[in-house]
């Protein structure tokens, strides 16, 4: 499963990020491969907002669909 | 670059120690820069780069600021300048964001990492309580090994605290594995740019003459694994309350009541800019100001030195004079307008409103060869296209930056030319403002679409932060706006010189005249206009609006009309916009897109003409 077919609200956890540089980039918002986050916001088509305690990044489409994810459950909202 | 020209160009007394402020993007360092330096603040523009670093003195020390940044590294050009500041620093102050510990402690570390004397201001602590987060100040100075200072800087709470702490500065606990320790002590260079060499900046590299080493993986994580490990000792969170800022930031992205609150800031932005600065502000300053008052009085006294009607006196003070026209455009034009937009943009970027229209509109801008960061430009290029052409900077790959700077040219009015294309069309009624907008936006989608599928690559994918939603502090957008506004006339004020010239060089020999021959059976023939609208579009080489307010002269039908000004519209964009062009692009790739938009235009324009 990747990060483009998750839904508002849902929690999982992030398997593989692929391509160096973004790996490199999204260590530093604190998101790395293992890291437990939750999606949300996902904009119709476009970018999946993933957040993590009260950081919050939009991560494009293209790319949420290289980004491997491991489904852990849902908020209950 | 060299770490050193920065030194250079701001002339620090070669003693002084450089205290460097360092922070995440809207952090509030620019509050504690002010606060620390006063009012005797020098911006100079960072070489290579359209960047201003501002620096002061605080005491005996020199005090620089420098972009906000997620980390020391070089992945756009904020971070390479902050680089090579940082590099050169005695002590740097970093102001964390407490309510974003685990993303800013990340460049913390990695300047602890580097063995850089650390000063921390824990800035936005109000926010950080309201939001349930109970932090242990002491227990995070322990674990860091740097003194830290709780603060509020807006309220200027603990302000005078840091200053005070600059003496105190430590080296921290780095986060290294002893491997990399070992590694680092082995190497013939000093700490700060060993440490980039084995996470692999090649900048840093290439000046030392060394080859990148393939560590920034592994050194990331260490950096990645200590902070996470620090945060969670430090940070007890009471609550899991979902704020209603929170709530608002994320309605902001979403299309339903997303795109409904873009086009209310959207009518915002034209009534501030396109009615109130465009129209009254503009209509004082260059009307009232510069063609009334100012004018008359410099071509007075030209008048007793020069000729009027030689070469040089039309140099001077003529229709396209250097004194006259190009002055007058420049500051009672341009200015206004460029002040008002980056006030408006410095509103939107310090709310954090900005990286969330971002994230609304990437889906288009994608199917057009960009990403939601291509926004920005966009939005000011109804402002100025010159303007809009150098943010194209921020923009990921050379490939977006070609897409981007061909559709701000080709389909995007400048305020100045909008003003006069509304008084052209309202009278015509509903239909033919229809008709006009509905072809540029169709001009537009078409193009960026065919460039996206022929150039070659494809675009780099958004992956941006979206910090949280805040009232933005008024002094710290007036400050923006300033250092802004002043280097863009800085910029574009000599182009404007060296287009009058141009212009009055050309109109003194008759090739003006021959121009508007040659071009007059496109004109007449395709476009179905009448001859004399050749002028206006030699004028909208010049100045778009000029060439839009040459139509008005014109006795047009109304079909005529807005084939007249979709043409216009699509045309090349002013000399000042083409100039940045090249500066920006080269050579090749302008003259590529002139081209391109000129045949894009007549096409269009004659079509048009057919069909109606």
């Amino acid at each position: 499963m990747t990060l483009a077919d998750v839904k508002r609200g849902d929690e999982f956890q992030i398997t593989t990020i692929p391509e160096e540089n973004i790996r490199a980039q999204a260590l530093r918002f604190g998101i790395s491969e293992g890291s437990e986050v939750s999606c949300a916001e996902k904009v119709p088509g476009g970018p999946v907002v993933v957040t993590r305690n009260l950081q919050e990044i939009a991560v494009g489409r293209n790319l949420a669909e290289q980004i491997r994810i491991k489904l852990q459950g849902r908020e209950d909202k | 670059m060299d770490c050193c020209d920065i030194i250079h160009q701001i002339d620090i007394p070669e003693e002084a120690d450089k205290v460097v402020l360092v922070g995440n993007p809207n952090v509030g360092k620019s509050i504690f820069f002010n606060d620390f330096t006063g009012t005797y603040v020098d911006v100079s523009n960072y070489p290579g780069t359209t960047l201003d670093i501002s620096s002061g003195k605080c005491k005996d020390k020199v005090v620089l600021d420098t972009p906000g940044v997620y980390g020391v590294s070089s992945f756009n050009d904020e971070e390479r300048v902050a680089r090579d500041v940082i590099l050169s620093a005695d002590i740097v102050v970093n102001v964390v964001d407490a309510v974003h510990l685990e993303r800013d402690l990340f460049l913390t570390q990695q300047i602890i990492d580097m063995d850089i004397p650390v000063v921390i201001a824990l800035n936005m602590m109000d926010e950080a309580q309201q939001n349930g987060l109970d932090i242990d100040v002491s227990k995070l100075s322990e674990e860091l090994g740097v003194p830290v200072i709780p603060t509020v800087a807006p309220e200027g709470k603990g302000l005078e605290e840091v200053k005070e702490a600059i003496d105190t500065a430590q080296k921290g606990e780095a986060s290294l594995s002893e491997e990399v320790e070992t590694e680092l002590s082995e190497m013939a260079l000093n700490r700060r740019e060993g440490l980039l060499n084995l996470e692999g900046d090649i900048h840093v590299s290439a000046r030392n003459n060394l080859e990148p080493a393939d560590k920034k993986e592994e050194i990331y994580q260490q950096r990645r694994r200590r902070v996470n490990e620090i945060t969670e000792k430090v940070i007890n969170q009471a609550t899991e309350d979902v704020s209603f800022k929170t709530k608002l930031g994320r309605w902001m992205v979403r299309p339903i009541t997303g795109i409904p609150m873009l086009l209310v800031a959207l009518y915002a932005l034209y009534e501030f800019i396109g009615v109130f600065v465009a129209q009254t502000v503009v209509g004082f300053t260059e009307g009232t100001l510069f063609a009334g008052t100012y004018e008359p009085f410099i071509r007075s006294i030209i008048k007793n030195l020069v000729a009027v009607d030689s070469l040089l006196g039309k140099l001077l003070i003529g229709e396209f004079g250097i004194l006259t026209m190009a002055v007058t455009y420049t500051f009672g034009l341009l200015l206004p307008l460029v002040i008002g937009f980056h006030l408006f943009l410095s509103l939107l970027e310090d709310s954090g409103y900005l990286p969330r229209i971002a994230a609304l509109v990437d889906r288009v801008l994608t199917s057009l060869g960009m990403n939601g960061r291509a926004i920005i430009p966009m939005l000011l290029g109804f402002g100025c296209v010159t303007m809009a052409t150098i943010t194209t900077r921020l923009l990921g790959s050379k490939r977006e930056r070609i897409i981007a700077v061909f559709l701000l040219g080709l389909a995007i009015p400048c305020s100045a030319q909008l003003g006069v294309i509304v008084g052209l069309i309202a009278p015509l009624g509903i239909k033919y403002f229809i008709i006009y907008i509905a072809t540029i936006a169709l001009v537009y989608i078409l193009s960026g679409t065919f460039l996206n599928r022929v150039m070659p690559g494809k675009s780099t994918d958004l992956l941006i932060d979206l910090p949280p939603l805040r009232w933005p502090k008024f002094s710290n957008v007036l400050r923006k706006t300033y250092i802004k506004s002043k280097s863009f006339i800085k910029e574009a004020g000599p182009i404007f010189v060296v287009g009058a010239v141009l212009v009055t060089v050309m109109q003194e020999f008759g090739i003006l005249k021959a121009i508007q021959e040659l071009v007059a059976p496109i004109t007449v023939g395709w476009l179905e206009l009448p001859k004399e609208a050749a002028t206006a579009f030699i004028m909208g080489i010049v100045r778009r609006d000029f060439g839009a307010a040459g139509l008005t002269d014109l006795a047009m039908t109304p079909v005529q009309t807005v084939v007249s000004l979709i043409t216009i519209t699509l045309f090349v964009p002013c000399i000042a916009a083409m100039m940045i062009m090249i500066k920006e692009r080269s050579w090749k790739e302008s003259i590529a897109i002139w081209f391109g938009s000129w045949i894009t235009a007549f096409v269009v324009g004659g079509i048009v003409a057919k069909i109606l």
